[in-house]
């Protein structure tokens, strides 16, 4: 009976966001805002539903369900159809996408209210949410590549959103550009994906794998990696993530959905989902896990000195993502999806939080010139402050349940190393989370007069999704609890899809299974390392507010890097895009007009060239003509004399 | 043969020849305009039953029709399509009375001779996809030079002679060669077999001498490659999109560059297909060049259709590459692909000539921030870039993608080369949509500009239909195909692996 509830609804999953694509899309204009802002909501609302159906037809029937629309394309043995699947991992994601949306939309109707493209923004947000419930249901490669090219679409339009202004122009292009760099490894993967198995179903590609390629195969290796390039650009881990900050620039719903709970963590989710083939190359594993340390740590370093609050997210889910990575490398699939979850909660809180902070100072951004903001706007600070704490892993907050286990397994499946960049990256996450609570909303104000007059709260309708992400990110982590706390209800529900391999890590990581004890004391380190953090916070922003100007100073040269970002997008452009301009300009200007098509010009002057010379011959003087002749008959004859 | 029992494909053909006969005899240019669209709209909806009584499970001649014609000479007036002409004799049908009416306000100067040419246009490029004897073939090929070069050199730009006389000798210096290799091929034939024939259906079951075939392949190739234009040979193509007007261009991208890769597939690859094996890592390489190449050259354009005009070249690189994958993916893919090529380039031309009436420059400089004052204008151009990057959903990526499947694998580094160009793509599109639609609309002339007019929504809306149904729904397209290009691949694998020594 579960199967008959996937048939019913997976599709109204979709089909929602779709029809608010195209009723938005053709009428908005005609129907006006206040339609606009019920009928955008209400599609992913409705999606929602739909996938709350369909995750008790997931609980209810026991095996993966496929629901086929068409045969999309055929040609010869390379055939792909238009097909969903519903199993534990493809439900809760639609549940996080359409759940999280829809909160975002809601709040956008207050957000947006007063701008001019409130439509188009709204048939803008509905496309996305249509393309990201795509990529997760998808049940193929070729699906899932679609909903991976689709989702860059909106988020190019979104943040391109105010293109009137040259930086969210420039930012949306970036941001495509980049992603694309990465898609082309993605494509390639696909390509070969197809070359080594014939098809691009998952079952089946899951199936034989294992039976045509040996642990360690060239082809998995080759396979997993280029498709990890893939989730390099769209969840910006190094070296491609230089996009995320930028995205900024667009409204601030968009960064909490796009670039923040959902579509960045479609490379964690397609990791996951293709886990079957990265367990068969473990020399890839280890790149999406030390890939996934590293930029845990530089991005958070990064974000100890951001003056920019949404930047300081930024950076943050950078960093958080990193340990997503870390989770799905180490083979602690289930992990991986959890603190996707939670952080899905609690970022989109802090983003959305953000946005009311904006909303309260006329778009004021700079934390050094808020302060004192906590009496102000008391449910956006509070709310705020539950999704600081679960970002920097407070006990008992969502993010400490998550962060945790990721890096409980990594010391478990892949040694000591990991964990400890993971714990010294918690610390710095504890200190930046607080330093974007202490600046902003603690000690003097430090407004701008005029924006000082009329701080206000944000009305209703956006205060209300803050309090259920907050009362989510602060809950949300009892569905992953550590096994001497009653185990995970996330594992337990994903084990279907991921147990078998979990498993193997386990018993080969068997030497560092350590039971317990060590687990606890593990834990301890964490708690310590983030109340440390919020502690280092409180006496740098709080009690010595002289301390950050002094240090600054003092560790002048490693500031700068921070401050500057370690000068990366400088970096690419000396190295590769101005001299990619510089080549093209060089072939369209030099080798192109002056090379080949001189060529061409000068095989046409040479006809003309020898026409005209050739011509002169033909004078006309019948005495010239006479002349020839007669030297011609003394040159004839005398060759005939003389031979 | 004939499914309909009627010569369906000859009225396609001459019932626009007949159309521009009568517009001798029309006076007012309304009532000209309107003769012109009512003829080639009536042949569109007159070609629709090819597509629709077509039989997909044939790789047989479809619709045939034969006379003799010089009897004597073995030429015939031979017609028929295949799932591999089909698509771009619709193709034809459907561009030209986009065409006609996007020339609306554009064509002020002597109207009657432009929709006489444009109709002339119609009947030579039908004839290149249906002719199945060469010497009908080659009068086909040679007929559709005359009306473009006018097109050009009378309606086009500042350098109109320059482009005109440049398109109409290079492509024709090409050709002569071709012409050469026909009568060899003629004769070789006639020997053999003792029965002259300039029948391709004919020539196809001759197997042509090994030594032969290299300069025969040669010989053809170099007249399709300079048609195409595959790397080196392109630069005509830029001076002729700049000049032309924007109906020419329309054709030239859509139809006339699809001749050089249709040509490919009609006549080398069954003709020469030992020859046309050997020259696959030449040919592959070639366009793969043209692919970067055309990209980075497009990315440096100030002159948004010289832009459009290079991006062609990466375009067709690709089609060109999926045929010379020789397997059905690739080739498959390349033959969509030029329908698509077709609709999003032929498109891209349209609005950018939209564009110039309005504003009367090209250049990329002058425009930015244009989104705030033509959205609608925006959308389109959003949509037809968006196709032209290959996004999915669309048509481009179906095209691409299976290109690149079939590309991957014959030689995954082939593969790996030419989807550079799918970021470079998206680059320079992407760069020329920033600059001319977002930032400030800083320059005073910008302000002034009206958003598109009823009749150029009209002209926009079939081309943005064609562009999502087939990124939807592209076994509409494939299924007819796939009898034809896997009989096609099938007989030339035969031929070369009959343990024939490399030419």
């Amino acid at each position: 009976m579960g199967e008959a509830l996937i048939h019913n609804t997976i599709w109204f999953i979709l089909l929602f966001p779709l029809l608010g694509v195209l009723i938005n899309g053709f009428f908005g204009y005609r129907l006006g805002k206040r339609v606009v802002g019920v009928v955008g909501p209400a599609a992913v609302g409705l999606a929602f539903l739909a996938a709350c159906g369909m995750f008790i037809g997931v609980v209810q029937s026991h095996h993966a369900v496929v629901s086929t629309l068409y045969s999309w394309i055929t040609v010869g043995d390379f055939d792909v159809s238009l097909a969903l699947r519903a199993d534990p991992l493809s439900s809760l994601m639609a549940l996080v996408v359409s759940g999280v949306g829809f909160l975002i939309h809601v709040y956008s109707v207050g957000y947006m209210a007063e701008d001019e493209r409130f439509t188009r923004f709204f048939t803008q947000l509905n496309l996305f949410a249509f393309s990201m419930l795509l990529l997760v249901l998808g049940n193929n490669f070729l699906v899932m590549f679609v909903g991976w090219e689709l989702v860059g679409l909106c988020s190019y339009l979104l943040i391109g959103f105010w293109f009137e202004r040259d930086a969210p122009a420039d930012a949306g292009k970036k941001a495509f550009l980049v992603t694309r760099i990465g898609d082309f490894g993605f494509a390639l993967g696909v390509m070969l994906i197809f070359t080594t198995f014939r098809t691009l179903d998952f079952e089946q590609v899951f199936e034989r794998a294992p039976e045509l390629l040996p642990v360690g195969s060239t082809i998995a290796t080759a396979i997993t990696l280029l498709l990890f390039m893939g989730a390099v650009g769209k969840s910006a881990q190094i070296p491609l993530y230089v996009w995320l900050p930028d995205a900024m620039e667009g409204p601030t719903p968009v960064s909490a959905l796009i670039h923040a709970a959902t579509m960045v963590t479609a490379g964690v989710y397609m990791v996951a989902r293709t886990h079957v083939l990265f367990e068969l190359a473990p020399l890839s594993m280890s790149v999406v896990a030390w890939i996934g340390v590293v930029t845990a740590f530089f991005a958070a370093s990064m974000a100890l000195v951001q003056n920019d609050l949404k930047r300081i997210l930024a950076y943050s889910t950078i960093s958080q993502l990193g340990y997503m990575f870390v989770g799905v490398g180490v083979g602690a699939y289930a992990a991986g999806i959890f603190h996707l979850t939670t952080h899905a909660f609690f970022k989109a809180l802090l983003f959305l939080g953000a946005g009311s902070v904006m909303h309260a100072l006329s778009g004021e951004l700079n934390i050094q010139k808020m302060g004192g903001l906590k009496d102000k706007i008391r449910w956006t600070y509070w709310t705020f402050l539950v999704g600081a704490l679960a970002l920097s892993g407070f006990p008992f907050f969502s993010g400490f349940f998550s962060k945790d286990e990721i890096l409980w397994k990594a010391y478990e499946n892949a040694g000591l190393w990991l964990w400890l960049v993971g714990i010294v990256t918690a610390f710095m996450t504890a200190f930046y989370s607080f330093r974007a609570v202490f600046v902003p909303f603690w000690g003097q104000s430090r407004l701008d007069k005029k924006i000082a007059h009329h701080v206000h709260e944000s009305p209703q309708v956006m205060i209300v999704p803050l309090v259920i992400l907050a009362v989510l990110a602060f809950l949300g982590g009892y569905m992953g609890l550590p096994h001497f706390l009653g185990g995970s209800a996330v594992e337990g529900f994903l084990s279907p899809v991921f147990a078998a391999e979990e498993g193997a890590h386990v018993a080969e990581a068997g030497a560092h299974a350590a039971g317990v004890g060590l687990e606890v004391t593990f834990m301890g380190i964490s708690v310590v390392v983030a109340l440390a953090g919020i502690g280092l916070a409180y006496f740098m922003y709080v009690a010595r507010p002289t301390v950050p100007v002094a240090l600054a100073k003092g560790l002048g040269p490693l500031y700068t890097l921070l401050f500057n970002k370690y000068y990366v997008d400088e970096l690419y452009m000396a190295v590769v895009v101005n001299p990619l301009k510089g080549l093209a300009g060089w072939l369209a200007r030099v080798f192109d007009a002056r090379g080949i098509d001189g060529l061409v010009n000068g095989i046409a002057a040479f006809f003309g060239w020898s026409g005209q010379t050739t011509r002169k011959v033909q004078t006309g003087s019948v005495r010239s003509y006479a002349l020839s002749i007669l030297l011609g008959v003394v040159v004839l004859v005398g060759y005939f004399v003389l031979r | 043969m004939n499914q309909l029992g009627f010569p369906l494909l000859s009225l396609i053909i001459f019932l626009p020849l007949c159309g521009a006969v009568v517009t001798l005899f029309l006076r007012k240019e309304a009532v000209i305009k309107w003769w012109a669209l009512i003829v080639t709209v009536a042949n569109f909806f007159l070609s629709l039953p090819l597509y629709f009584y077509f039989q997909s499970g044939t790789a047989e001649m479809q619709f045939v029709e034969r006379i003799p014609w010089m009897l004597s000479l073995g030429v015939s007036y031979h017609l028929g399509i295949d799932g591999i002409s089909l698509f771009l004799v619709l193709l034809t049908t459907f561009l030209i009375p986009v065409a006609v009416l996007s020339s609306w306000t554009y064509i002020t100067e002597k109207v009657k001779e432009y929709m006489i040419l444009m109709l002339l246009m119609e009947t030579s490029m039908v004839g290149v996809f249906a002719a199945l004897d060469l010497i009908l073939f080659y009068v086909f090929w040679e007929a559709t030079l005359i009306p473009m070069y006018f097109l050009i050199g009378i309606w086009g730009g500042e350098r109109r002679i320059y482009a005109a006389v440049k398109f109409f000798l290079y492509t024709l210096a090409g050709s002569a060669l071709m012409l050469v290799a026909i009568f060899v091929l003629y004769f070789m034939n006639a020997q053999a077999t003792g029965r002259p024939t300039f029948d391709l259906l004919e020539l196809q079951k001759f197997s042509v001498p090994l030594a032969a075939q290299t300069w025969l392949f040669l010989a053809f190739a170099l007249g399709f490659a300079i048609k195409v234009p595959l790397f080196p040979f392109h630069t005509w193509l830029p001076d002729a999109h700049v000049e032309a007007p924007t109906a020419g261009s329309v054709i030239l991208a859509g139809v006339l560059l699809k001749m050089g890769a249709y040509g490919f597939i009609r006549f080398c690859l069954p003709l020469f297909p030992a020859a046309f094996a050997y020259f696959v890592p030449l040919m592959s390489i070639l366009a793969i060049i043209g692919i970067i190449y055309g990209s980075l050259v497009a990315f440096s354009q100030s002159d948004v259709k010289s832009l459009v005009a290079y991006s062609s070249v990466a375009h067709l690189g690709f089609v060109v590459l999926g045929i010379f994958a020789l397997n059905a993916q690739g080739l498959s893919g390349g033959i969509l692909q030029m329908v698509n090529h077709g609709l999003s380039t032929g498109a891209l031309f349209l609005l950018v000539g939209m564009l110039y009436e309005r504003r009367h420059t090209r250049l990329i400089d002058e425009f930015g921030g244009l989104w705030k004052q033509l959205p609608l204008f925006g959308i389109f151009l959003l949509i037809v870039t968006l196709s032209s990057i290959g996004l999915p959903g669309l048509n481009g990526f179906i095209g691409e993608f299976t290109i690149l499947v079939g590309t991957f694998q014959a030689n995954w580094i082939y593969a790996a080369l030419a989807a550079t160009g799918i970021v470079l793509g998206a680059w320079y599109m992407l760069t020329m949509l920033r600059r001319v639609m977002h930032g400030p609309l800083d320059k005073p002339a910008n302000r002034q500009l009206q958003d598109l007019s009823a009749r150029e929504i009209v002209v926009l809306v079939p081309v943005v239909i064609f562009i999502f149904l087939i990124g939807l729904f592209p076994n509409l397209f494939f299924g007819k195909m796939e009898s034809s290009v896997d009989t096609l691949l099938s007989q030339t694998r035969a031929t070369i692996s009959m343990g024939e020594p490399n030419p």
